[in-house]
């Protein structure tokens, strides 16, 4: 069994320490790696699908696959890198399965101009938040979420919500940097443009 | 500076990447356009509300489902 080397002046991860300790048959360890990872499965699985019940299974899925191909993790990646991209190919599938016929693909290129350009330029209320409640706004934020073209709104949640590099999130969609970048502009903007309808200030508003 | 190019700089901006001479080219365009800063502003809280608020919470009674079953599969495999 390889054996990760640390260069000695960095420190080794401890999920590598979960990982090295699953290999050889510890349960217990993938089971911390499981509790340590599995909301941010579920959620990614969440916004693919749209599904709930979808989105359980991918979560069983994911980490059970992960934990049989175990011995094929890299320890020059991150294990959660590796993790979120079982867990998109997954989530993938079960979309293409439950949408037969219909074209589900994040690999092309979402040919739209909308939100390219701001049109809402009123500005918001210096605390949005404030405005709702924390069901209602966790209604609006899904909503309007779910309105985006699916690779628009994968590449936002694996780069801004889930904190994936540019490079990570690439790589784990198997898209271009170039093409990561103007699909995630596109998508900030596009969201930032539908919650303007939400969070606008409406102190402001006739004051021109 | 037009509103396109500044557009087009405005993700490295929000991720703090742009380098310091066209920072200041930057700086100087929300100087003179109300526009952009409202853009850069709300775009900003955008990403900061998705970050910060869970919209698909995992319920504990299905997260310990969920484990459960995990595990009883690992240990068969
Ligand atoms: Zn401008």
């Amino acid at each position: 069994m390889p054996t990760i080397q640390s260069s000695g002046t960095e420190e080794v991860h401890p999920d590598l320490l979960l990982v090295n300790q699953a290999r050889e048959g510890d349960v217990q360890a993938f089971e911390k790696l499981v509790r340590q990872y599995d909301r941010q499965v579920f959620r990614i699985a969440q916004h693919i699908t749209q599904n709930r019940e979808d989105a359980e299974d991918v979560v069983q899925d994911a980490f059970l696959k992960a934990y049989e191909k175990l011995d094929q993790f890299q320890g020059n990646s991150k294990f959660y890198t590796w993790l979120v991209r079982i867990t998109v190919n997954e989530a993938l599938m079960r979309l293409r399965k439950r949408r037969t016929g219909k074209m589900v693909s994040i690999d092309e290129d979402v040919e739209t101009e909308e939100g390219s350009m701001p049109r809402d330029l009123a500005d918001w209320s210096p605390d949005p938040e404030a405005l709702y409640g924390q069901s209602e706004m966790a209604e609006i934020l899904r909503k309007t979420i779910q309105g985006l073209p699916a690779g628009f709104r994968v590449v936002f949640v694996l780069r801004d919500v889930e904190g994936l590099s540019t490079e990570e999130t690439a790589e784990t969609l198997g898209l271009s940097v170039p093409a990561v970048k103007s699909r995630l502009l596109r998508a900030r903007l596009q969201l930032r443009e539908r919650l303007s309808r939400y969070f606008r200030d409406r102190s402001k508003e006739g004051a021109k | 500076m037009t509103c396109s190019e500044f557009l087009a700089q405005l993700d490295d901006l929000l991720d703090n990447e742009v380098a310091a001479p066209l920072r200041a080219d930057l700086e100087e365009h929300l100087r003179g356009c109300e526009h952009c800063v409202v853009t850069l502003n709300t775009t900003r809280k955008t990403i900061e509300i998705y970050r910060t608020h869970e919209i698909y919470e995992l319920p504990n009674e299905l997260r310990e489902r969920l484990e459960t079953a995990i595990l009883a599969k690992c240990r068969k495999c």
